[in-house]
């Protein structure tokens, strides 16, 4: 697997964010929630002052700059990172859960198939963006809520993934002299079936992980994600936004670290499936 | 000056391979008017040579050394728009499988009248015409009609017509076909073969003939090449190779055909009855929302008995319904009426509840070896799935596992392996040792022999053979091969159209069929009046 370029390159863009995010206090930052009205607006590598919950003034150099509060961009960036790791690996994990419950019982147990597979046709039938909307809206916003705003709409798309898989594999013989064995029906669907469709669920899952990243900025951006005291890419572009032409450095940087974050995971999808299913690996 | 002549022909696998070259130094000619038979087991290289021939080889192959000279002319180095010119019109190739080698969204005559569009100035007209004559040439029954058709709606056997007739579209010197037959029924494989046969004489052609039945063989070679793990063992007259093999492995290999004479093996009549259907049948109904209600029957009124220690046969080709039953009596599929009486107790109505206790009592060992084993279990784990299913503590269970490995000729110690570790013989025999891992009275036997290369089919009929013996098992094969039901079968049950047309012992079906589709499927056996070489 790891001779794939797609998997070292995303895999190690991926470690390195990981680590970015778990080394944040101790990567030159600052609490992220600090502000000084008197280092406000600073360029890149300009150095101000900011001033500490306990209200003694400390030097520090604005390595992104800061923003119109005089926060330190480049904390809120690395801690940001958190949140949009944990938002991507949470959602993924929740529509991948029940994505594959769902599909599973729709696959092999044929008298739910239809009236699950039509709720699921319901749930497409909305725009992604507009159910996360909705049950932030509904609940107060919070990282679970966030997350599980954000799996929902993408509950579907496994369902539909598991249980074409599922109506393939339940014919194969393997499956039927389990049967003939007596294996009881749920050992059949968890310990024959669902390990046979783990290799196109694995690449399914950085998908939307990615997705899952990406509409967390959207929401937070559109300002109905995560409060914005929390910093999180998506509100750090929200607040720049304004000032985008006097100072681009606060949409810049968390920006980048969007696109590179989201870039990674779907190269590493794309190495995975490649690597997990040969027959679909482009020529070389 | 020979049609086809094949100098030194080497073509190295990729690195990782199970052997360095796919075929190593392959040299031999075909002449005008003449069938030349490549036979060969699975991975000997006979589909490898036939495709550097026709310069279609997989970007993975390279052809090492040799040379390859169609009327005179090299073709290994020619330039590939050199060769393109000559595909099709001076060499053309009829494949295994008709269905894929057609396209399914193109109509017959297009795909015919391709051919002629991009070697020939003819128009329009001019190839519809020919097209049509191909396809009455190929005996293809209403040729107009058929022309507007859809792959799909052909039978196995038209569509391979339709493969033959795109190959003669532009009456090619040299025919090379890939296992024509072996996706067919023995009947329309005889038909096939017949067509062929014809074909070549009456025009003349080479023809290369790519197989791994050595009835086929019987039936239409003039000479014959025996590959084995890329390199050529025999070359000769085919009288000579069939009943004087010079070399072991041709020897071994033609010793291992079963022959068309049923075994003469006293059968106890008074053994206890293991199974007894009653009018099973099964018919799928086909509803729709604006359609009418469609009744399909696989299977009607099937009757059978089968006694411990002995076999019954179900013979018929393909949609004969003779799976349908084997299904029906595993209970993979509910039977719609009728009874199963598994020693006494009727399975056909029984529910999933009640089922499930009895299910060890009747095992299956399917087709595809490659298939019927969970890839993501160990060996060990598959074989013991049944008997914990059943409360057997999982020490025993293994220790029972480490038995029936030595029973199937297996070291216990693959117990530890994953079925990809396995070949498609030894696959095979982890299914039975699967199966026979529940002690069940009756083992149902789908096709079971029917993927395997003939060498390894002649071990694993050996070792049914042994365990039936041993175990005094009721067995259950079913099967479209009439030398392998000869070779096993006690009684016969013949199926045709979901029905069984005969049934009675072996010996008597065999050697007087009264029905006249057994006769019919008998007179298709290919290599029938042919006498081997013994073993």
């Amino acid at each position: 697997m790891w001779h794939n370029w797609s998997v070292r390159i995303g895999g190690g863009a991926l470690i390195v964010l990981v680590a970015i995010a778990l080394a944040a206090p101790w990567l030159g930052t600052v609490d992220p929630t600090l502000f000084d009205a008197a280092s406000r607006d600073l360029r890149p590598g300009e150095t101000g002052e900011i001033s500490t919950l306990e209200g003694d003034q400390l030097k520090h150099r604005f390595l992104m700059g800061s923003d119109s509060f005089g926060r330190d961009i480049y904390s809120r960036v690395l801690y940001g990172t958190r949140v949009s790791l944990i938002v991507g690996l949470a959602a993924a994990l929740v529509a991948l859960t029940f994505g594959v419950l769902c599909g599973l019982s729709a696959g092999y147990l044929r008298w739910l198939d239809g009236p699950l597979m039509r709720v699921m046709d319901g749930i497409m039938a909305i725009p992604a963006i507009l159910i996360a909307i909705a049950v932030v809206a509904l609940w107060r916003a919070s990282l679970p809520s966030v997350v599980i705003a954000i799996a929902i709409p993408e509950i579907p798309r496994v369902t539909r993934l598991v249980r074409s898989l599922v109506l393939t594999i339940r014919e194969e013989p393997y499956v039927e002299a389990a049967i003939a064995l007596g294996t009881p029906t749920a050992k059949i669907m968890f310990g024959h079936i669902l390990p046979n469709t783990m290799a196109p669920l694995l690449v399914q899952g950085t998908y939307i992980c990615a997705f899952a990243i990406l509409l967390e900025a959207i929401l937070s951006f559109l300002g109905v994600g995560l409060p914005p005291e929390i910093p999180t890419w998506g509100n750090i572009m929200a607040e720049g936004r304004v000032q985008f032409v006097a100072y681009p450095h606060n949409v810049f940087f968390p920006g980048v670290f969007l696109a590179v974050t989201v870039l990674a995971v779907n190269m590493f999808g794309d190495g995975l499936r490649d690597t997990l299913d040969p027959k679909m690996a482009k020529r070389l | 000056m020979s049609t086809l002549d094949v100098k030194g022909l080497t073509v190295r696998l990729p690195k990782g391979a199970d052997r360095p070259e796919a075929i190593s130094d392959i040299s031999f000619s075909v002449e005008r008017g003449e069938i030349l038979c490549l036979v060969g087991e699975s991975g000997s290289g006979k589909t490898v040579i036939a495709h550097s021939i026709m310069g279609l080889l997989p970007k993975t192959l390279t052809l090492a050394r040799g040379e390859v000279r169609l009327e005179g002319e090299e073709l290994t180095r020619a330039a590939e728009s050199r060769r393109r010119e000559l595909r099709g019109a001076r060499m053309a190739m009829i494949f295994q499988e008709p269905m894929s080698a057609l396209n399914p969204v193109m109509r017959c005559g297009a795909q015919i009248e391709e051919v002629l569009r991009y070697h020939t100035r003819k128009s329009s007209s001019e190839r519809r015409a020919r097209a049509l004559a191909l396809m009455s040439e190929v005996a293809l029954p209403d040729p107009e009609r058929l022309l507007d058709a859809y792959p799909h709606q052909l039978s196995g056997g038209q569509r391979q017509r339709v493969g033959i007739a795109i190959a003669l579209a532009l009456e090619p010197t040299l025919l090379i076909a890939d296992e024509p037959t072996t996706a067919l029924d023995v009947t329309t494989q005889a038909q096939i073969l017949r067509l062929i046969v014809d074909l070549q004489r009456r025009h003349g052609m080479a023809v290369l003939f790519v197989t791994h039945d050595f009835g086929v063989v019987a039936e239409i070679a003039h000479r014959v090449a025996v590959l084995r793990e890329g390199r050529l063992v025999e070359l000769g007259d085919k009288q000579a190779v069939l009943t004087r093999p010079r070399d072991a492995y041709t020897r071994m290999l033609i010793g291992a055909v079963p022959t068309l004479k049923p075994h003469a093996r006293a059968v106890a009549e008074d053994a206890p009855v293991v199974l007894a259907t009653n009018a099973l049948s099964k018919t799928y109904v086909e509803r729709g929302w604006l359609r009418r209600k469609r009744e399909l029957p696989a299977a009607s009124d099937v009757t059978l008995e089968l006694r411990r220690g002995q076999t019954l046969g179900i013979v018929g080709e393909s949609g004969s319904g003779k799976s349908t039953v084997a299904r029906c009596i595993v209970r993979l599929i509910e039977p719609s009426s009728g009874e199963i009486r598994l020693s006494g107790v009727d399975l056909a109505r029984l529910r999933p509840r009640e089922l499930r206790p009895l299910r060890r009592r009747v095992q299956i060992v399917f087709q595809d070896p490659y298939r019927s084993l969970n890839p993501r279990r160990s060996v060990g784990e598959a074989i013991i799935e049944g008997p914990l299913n059943y409360g057997v503590p999982r020490g025993e269970a293994l220790e029972r596992a480490r038995r029936l490995m030595e029973l199937v000729r297996m070291d216990p110690a693959a117990l530890e392996r994953y079925p990809h570790q396995f070949s498609g013989g030894q696959r095979q025999r982890i299914c039975i040792a699967r199966a026979l891992a529940v002690e069940p009275e009756l083992l149902v036997a789908d096709e079971a022999v029917s993927a395997l290369d003939v060498s390894v089919q002649a071990q694993v009929l050996q070792l049914l053979e042994e365990i039936r013996i041993r175990l005094q098992l009721a067995m259950l094969f079913i099967t479209h091969d009439l030398r392998v039901a000869a070779q096993v079968c006690d009684h016969v049950a013949v199926m045709q159209a979901g029905r069984i047309v005969e049934y009675g012992p072996a010996e008597r079906i065999f050697l007087e069929p009264r029905h006249e589709y057994t006769r019919a499927l008998f007179a298709a056996a290919p290599g029938r009046n042919f006498a081997f070489a013994p073993a």
